[in-house]
C-alpha cells in the first residue's frame, strides 16, 4: 500500500500490515553526537510556559485540585475543545474544557468519584449520580465476587492498593499507530480481525473478544470525532512532523479522558517524531529550534494531564501522578542505537521548560549507547533530578527493541503486550502474621491458616521460614484469585477500548504481582538466623514486639549472607504465585516497587525483628533500609543489583540519592563519575535506578519554606514527584532517606 | 603466605580520592598526628579488624564494574607505608585483576618495603601539610625534607603524582603559600595536577566520641571565595 503523506519514508512490510517498528528501524537516523545543536526554548515557548506556571501556581493554592467538572463523565467527546493559548498552541487537545479541570470518571467506582469530590469542596452531580444509578461499575462488579477472606486481607492491609475502585491503568496504546496509518486504516483492519473470528468457535474467549472489538472500532470512530472537535481530521497519516505529534497526542488524550488508570504511560515516542522531524528538515520546511518547539508545546500538554483523586489514593502514590512514561534511548537489535537527536530534545524539555516529574523520563540505558548521549544524561540527572534509568541491556533480549515502560518499570512490548496491575502484598506483615499463627497484630483480625503464636525464647531460622513458607503459599493463592476477580471485572465494566484498540488484536497479558517490605523482611531474617531475637509477647498472648541482641548482617551491605535472603524471597514468591491460574492466561510477573506506599505500609505493621519499630516506614521499592548501608553506595547498589530480573519480570525499583559532592569535585567529574556508576551498575544486571544528585538540606529548606521551591523535582520510587505536592509524612521520610555524602 | 594487614574502614565509592570512581581502603595506624587530621580513630597501630591482602582485593573485584576507564582502588589511612608489606601485596594482586591502584600518603617514610609497594603504584596522592618547615615541624611532626625526599623517589620511578594540600586560612591561606606550592608542582615533573582541599571539622564529633582534643577545633574553615581565588593561583 502506498499513501501520498508516506512519500520520503523507505518502503518495508510497515506499509502492507501494521508494524510501526519496521518503520522505525527503516527510517530512523541514529545520533552519536553531543548536546550542541539543542536549541533553547522560543519567546513562544517562554510566553506559554509562564501561563501555564501561573495555572500550576493557583491549582497549589486551592489545595492541588483547580477545578472539578463534576457535572460531565469524562470520555473522548464529552466537553468542548479546551486550550492554554488557542492562537499560539502549536498542539492541542486538553482533557476537559479548561486547563487542568479535572473531569469525573465512574466507571471505575463511584465511591470514589464522591469521595474526591468532597474532599475538594465540590459534589458530585446528580446528573450524573441519576446516569450511574442503573449502571454497574468495576468497584461494583469487584465487590459482588470479593469472598469473605479477601476483603479482610484487604482491610488488615496485606494486600492494598489494589486497582478495585479506579482504573487498573498500566496499558500503554501504540499511540504512534494513529500517526503513521490515520484512524481509517486502523479501524478497516480492525473489522478484519472482527469478521475472521468468525471463522472460529465463538467460545467464552473469542465471544468476549469480538464484543471488544467492536467497542474498539466503536471508539476509534469517537477519537476522529473528538479530533474534529478541534478542527482536525485524523482518519489520514501525518503528513509532517506536526501532524504526527498531534495525532499521537490526540491518541494519548482519548485514552486519558476515557480512563483514569494508576499509570497512563505514553510508550517510546521521541525516536518515532525523529523521523518525521528529519523528512522536514530534508524538505526544508522545519528548523532546530522549530522542532523543539513542536517538542516543547507537546510535553507541556503532558504536564497538564490531570486525574481526580482522593486523599486515600494520594497516600499510596503520592505527588498527584500520571506516570506518562517515555522510554528514551535504547539499542536496537541489530547493534545501532536508537538514540536520535529527539532523545536529546525530549531531554531538552527539562530545560526549556523547567524540571518537572511528568512526562516520567526513562531512559533505556545500555552499556552500547553513545557516550554523548550517557554525558548528557547524567548531566541531565544532577540538574535537574528528574530522569530515571532502566537496564536496556536485560530488557532488550526479552522483549526486543520497541518495547515501553508502563508506570516505573514495567516492561511490556508495544502495542503487543499489556498488564493486569495489582498492587503489592505487604511481606512484613506476612512475616508477623505467619509468626502470629494468623493473626495480624496492627487491625486485630485473623487471618489466614490458624496455628499457635510461635512459642519459644529465641526464634529458630528454620522454624520461622517453614511456618512463613505456609502463610506464603497462602496468600499467593489468595492474592491470584483477588486478581482474577479485579481484571475480570475491569474487563466487564471499564474495558480500556481505545487503548486495546491500539494494540494488536491477539494480545499478551501479564499478570502484575508486587511486594512490599523487601528489606525488612531481609534484615528481620537476618536477625533472626545471626543475631539473637526473643519475642515478646502482649498481654493477649500475640508477639508484638522483639529483643535482638548481637550484630547481624544488614541489606545493602554487599553481603551474600542477607543478600541472598532477599534474593530468596522474591524467588520464592513468584514461584508460589505461578502455581495458581491466572484469568485470560496472564504471565505472572513480580515487582519490587512501593511508590510513595512504603510510608503508608510501614504504618500498617507491628514493630519487626530487623529493629524497625511499629507503625515506622519500610524503605521505598527494593532499597535497602535508610541509613543501616555501611560501606558506601557502590555497596548499596551491589545489594540490590542481586535480585535476579528473572524472578522480578515486572521491575526492581531503587532510588539512589548522592550528594553533588559525594560525586565529584566539578561539573565534569560528576557527570563522568555518573556514568560510570551508572555503567557498572547496569553490567551487573541491575534493573533499576532512579538519580537525585542533591542535599538533604535542601530537601529540609523546601519542607520549611515550601513557597521558595516551587518546582522542586525528587525522584521517588519509579517516578519523580514535586516535592511540595507529598504529603507532610512522605515529605520527612523522603528526608530522612539515605543521602550518600563525601566522607 | 598470605599477607594480612589492619584495616579501619571501607568506602565502596569514592569519587574525591584519586581519579574516577574508586574502592577506598583506610589502614589503621599513622606515624603522623597531623593538627587537622581528620581521620583520628585511624591513629592507633592496634586498632581496626585484621584482613588479608586477599580479603581485600576479593571485595574490590565487586565493584570493577564501576571503575571504568580511571577509577581503581585507593589505599588511604591512617599512613599506607606503614604497612608497606600489605599494601604492596594489595597492589600486586590489584594489577593481576586488571585493577588501577593509587595510594593516598604523607610520604614521610621511604624504606626498601615502600619502594617495594611504589613498584605496585600506579599514582600517588602526595599530602604536602605545608609548604613551611617550622609549620611542618610544629603541626605535623616530621620535617619537610621527608615527604619532598619521597617526591624526588617518586619522579626517578615516574609516578604521576597529585599533589594536594589542605587548606586552613590561618595556616597556609595565603597566597605566599599557594605559590610555594606551585613551585613546588613546577619542580618536580611527576606532579601532574594540584588539589587544594578545605579544611573540614566535621571531625570534631569523632575526637569528642574517642574522649581527646580536636587540635584544631579553633581554626575556621575557609570560605567559597577563598578556595576559588587559591585554586585560580595554582592554575594560572
Amino acid at each position: 500500500m502506498e499513501h501520498k503523506n508516506w512519500s520520503g519514508f523507505k518502503a518495508g512490510e510497515w506499509q502492507n500490515e501494521i508494524n510501526v517498528r519496521n518503520f522505525i528501524q527503516l527510517n530512523y537516523k541514529e545520533y552519536n553526537g553531543d548536546a550542541d545543536f539543542l536549541a533553547e526554548a522560543t519567546p513562544r515557548t517562554k510566553e506559554l510556559m509562564k501561563k501555564l506556571e501561573a495555572l500550576f501556581f493557583i491549582e497549589r493554592q486551592y489545595g492541588g485540585v483547580l477545578d472539578i467538572d463534576t457535572a460531565t463523565v469524562s470520555s473522548l467527546t464529552s466537553y468542548s475543545p479546551g486550550y492554554l493559548d488557542e492562537k499560539n498552541e502549536l498542539i492541542v487537545g486538553l482533557q476537559t474544557n479548561r486547563p487542568l479541570k479535572r473531569g469525573v470518571n465512574p466507571f471505575g467506582g463511584m465511591r470514589m468519584v464522591r469521595q474526591a469530590c468532597e474532599a475538594y469542596g465540590y459534589k458530585l452531580s446528580r446528573k450524573v449520580e441519576e446516569e450511574f444509578r442503573f449502571r454497574t461499575t468495576h468497584n461494583d462488579g469487584v465487590f459482588r465476587a470479593y469472598t469473605d477472606e479477601m476483603r479482610q486481607a484487604r482491610k488488615c492491609h496485606v494486600i492494598t492498593g489494589l486497582p478495585d475502585a479506579y482504573g487498573r491503568g498500566r496499558i500503554i496504546g501504540d499511540y504512534r499507530r494513529v500517526a503513521l496509518y490515520g484512524v481509517d486504516k486502523l479501524i478497516a483492519e480492525k473489522k478484519k480481525d472482527k469478521a475472521d473470528l468468525a471463522n472460529y468457535a465463538f467460545n467464552t474467549e473469542r465471544t468476549r473478544l469480538n464484543e471488544e472489538l467492536f467497542q474498539q472500532i466503536n471508539f476509534l470512530g469517537k477519537l476522529k470525532e473528538m479530533a474534529l472537535m478541534y478542527g482536525y481530521d485524523i482518519s489520514e497519516p501525518a503528513s509532517n512532523a506536526r501532524e504526527a505529534i498531534q495525532w499521537t497526542y490526540f491518541a494519548y488524550l482519548g485514552a486519558i479522558k476515557e480512563q483514569n488508570g494508576a499509570a497512563m504511560s505514553l510508550g517510546r515516542v521521541s525516536t518515532f517524531f525523529d523521523i518525521y522531524f528529519e523528512r522536514d528538515f530534508a524538505n526544508g520546511t522545519l528548523t532546530e529550534s522549530e522542532a523543539q518547539e513542536l517538542m516543547d508545546d507537546f510535553v507541556m500538554k503532558l504536564r497538564m494531564a490531570r486525574h481526580l483523586r482522593t486523599p486515600e489514593y494520594n497516600e499510596l502514590f503520592g505527588g498527584d501522578p500520571m506516570w506518562i512514561t517515555e522510554a528514551v534511548g535504547g539499542m536496537g537489535e541489530d547493534g545501532r542505537t536508537l538514540v536520535t537527536k529527539s532523545s536529546f530534545r525530549v531531554l531538552n524539555t527539562l530545560y526549556t521548560l523547567g524540571s518537572s516529574p511528568e512526562p516520567n523520563l526513562t531512559v533505556l540505558w545500555s552499556n552500547g549507547l553513545p557516550e554523548n548521549f550517557k554525558k548528557f544524561c547524567a548531566k541531565v540527572s544532577a540538574d535537574t533530578d528528574s530522569i530515571q534509568y532502566e537496564n536496556d541491556d536485560v530488557m532488550r533480549p526479552i522483549y526486543g527493541d520497541d518495547y515501553a515502560i508502563a508506570c516505573c518499570v514495567s516492561a511490556m512490548k508495544i502495542g503487543k503486550q499489556m498488564q493486569f496491575f495489582g498492587a503489592r502484598c505487604n511481606l512484613a506483615k506476612l512475616l508477623l502474621i505467619a509468626i502470629n499463627g494468623g493473626y495480624d497484630t496492627t487491625s486485630g483480625i485473623h487471618i489466614g491458616p490458624q496455628m499457635p503464636v510461635m512459642n519459644v525464647e529465641k526464634l529458630d531460622f528454620d522454624e520461622v521460614m517453614e511456618r512463613y513458607q505456609i502463610y506464603i503459599e497462602w496468600l499467593s493463592h489468595l492474592y491470584v484469585n483477588t486478581m482474577n476477580i479485579i481484571h475480570y471485572m475491569h474487563d466487564k465494566y471499564a474495558y480500556e477500548k481505545i487503548q486495546m484498540a491500539l494494540h494488536d488484536t491477539e494480545v499478551e497479558r501479564f499478570m502484575a504481582f508486587g511486594i512490599a517490605g523487601l528489606s525488612v523482611v531481609a534484615d528481620s531474617l537476618s536477625a533472626i538466623k545471626y543475631a539473637n531475637v526473643r519475642p515478646i509477647k502482649d498481654r493477649n498472648g500475640f508477639i508484638t514486639e522483639f529483643e535482638t541482641t548481637g550484630d547481624f548482617p544488614k541489606f545493602g551491605n554487599d553481603d551474600d549472607r542477607v543478600d541472598l535472603i532477599a534474593k530468596d524471597m522474591t524467588h520464592r514468591m513468584i514461584t508460589e504465585l505461578r502455581k495458581n491460574d491466572t484469568y485470560r492466561q496472564a504471565i505472572h510477573t513480580l515487582s519490587v516497587l512501593t511508590i510513595t506506599s512504603n510510608v503508608m505500609y510501614g504504618k500498617n505493621t507491628g514493630a519487626t525483628p530487623d529493629g524497625r519499630k511499629a507503625s515506622a516506614p519500610f524503605a521505598p521499592g527494593a532499597n535497602p533500609m535508610h541509613n543501616r548501608e555501611e560501606n558506601g553506595a557502590l555497596a548499596s547498589l551491589n545489594s540490590v543489583a542481586k535480585i535476579s530480573y528473572d524472578d522480578c519480570r515486572d521491575g526492581i525499583s531503587n532510588t539512589f540519592s548522592i550528594t553533588p559532592e559525594a560525586l565529584g569535585r566539578d561539573e565534569e567529574e560528576r557527570v563522568n563519575n555518573l556514568v560510570t556508576i551508572l555503567d557498572g551498575y547496569f553490567k551487573k544486571k541491575a534493573h533499576h535506578i532512579n538519580i537525585n544528585v542533591l542535599n538533604r538540606e535542601t530537601l529540609k529548606k523546601a519542607y520549611e519554606n515550601p513557597e521558595a521551591y516551587p518546582n522542586l523535582t525528587i525522584r521517588v520510587s519509579g517516578y519523580a514527584v514535586n516535592f511540595n505536592k507529598l504529603s507532610r509524612e512522605q515529605q520527612r521520610e523522603v528526608i530522612s532517606r539515605t543521602f550518600h555524602e563525601a566522607i | 603466605m598470605s599477607v594480612s594487614g589492619r584495616i579501619h574502614s571501607i568506602q565502596s565509592m569514592g569519587t574525591l580520592d584519586g581519579p574516577g570512581v574508586r574502592f577506598v581502603v583506610f589502614l589503621q595506624g599513622c606515624n603522623l598526628r597531623c593538627g587537622c587530621c581528620h581521620n583520628p580513630d585511624t591513629w592507633e597501630m592496634q586498632g581496626g579488624t585484621e584482613c588479608t591482602a586477599e580479603e581485600i582485593v576479593k571485595k574490590a573485584i565487586r565493584f570493577k564494574e564501576y571503575f571504568g576507564s580511571d577509577g581503581g582502588i585507593t589505599l588511604s589511612g591512617g599512613e599506607p607505608l606503614l604497612q608497606a608489606e600489605f599494601a604492596r601485596e594489595v597492589f600486586f594482586l590489584c594489577h593481576k585483576e586488571g585493577i588501577n591502584t593509587c595510594l593516598d600518603t604523607s610520604g614521610s617514610i621511604l624504606s626498601d618495603k615502600v619502594k617495594a609497594l611504589l613498584e605496585e603504584t600506579d599514582r600517588v596522592l602526595l599530602d604536602i601539610k605545608y609548604t613551611d618547615e617550622e609549620k611542618y615541624r610544629k603541626y605535623v611532626g616530621c620535617g619537610m625534607d621527608k615527604p619532598l625526599e619521597f617526591l624526588s623517589y617518586l619522579c626517578e620511578k615516574k609516578i604521576p603524582v597529585t599533589l594536594r594540600q589542605v587548606i586552613i586560612p590561618e595556616l597556609n591561606g595565603d597566597e605566599e603559600n599557594v605559590r610555594k606550592l606551585r613551585e613546588i608542582a613546577e619542580k618536580y615533573g611527576c606532579i601532574d595536577k594540584t588539589e587544594l582541599l578545605p579544611f573540614k571539622k566535621i571531625c570534631q564529633v569523632k575526637y569528642d566520641k574517642m574522649g581527646i582534643v580536636f587540635p584544631f577545633a579553633d581554626y575556621e574553615t575557609p570560605d567559597r571565595e577563598l578556595m576559588q581565588r587559591l585554586n585560580d593561583l595554582i592554575k594560572d
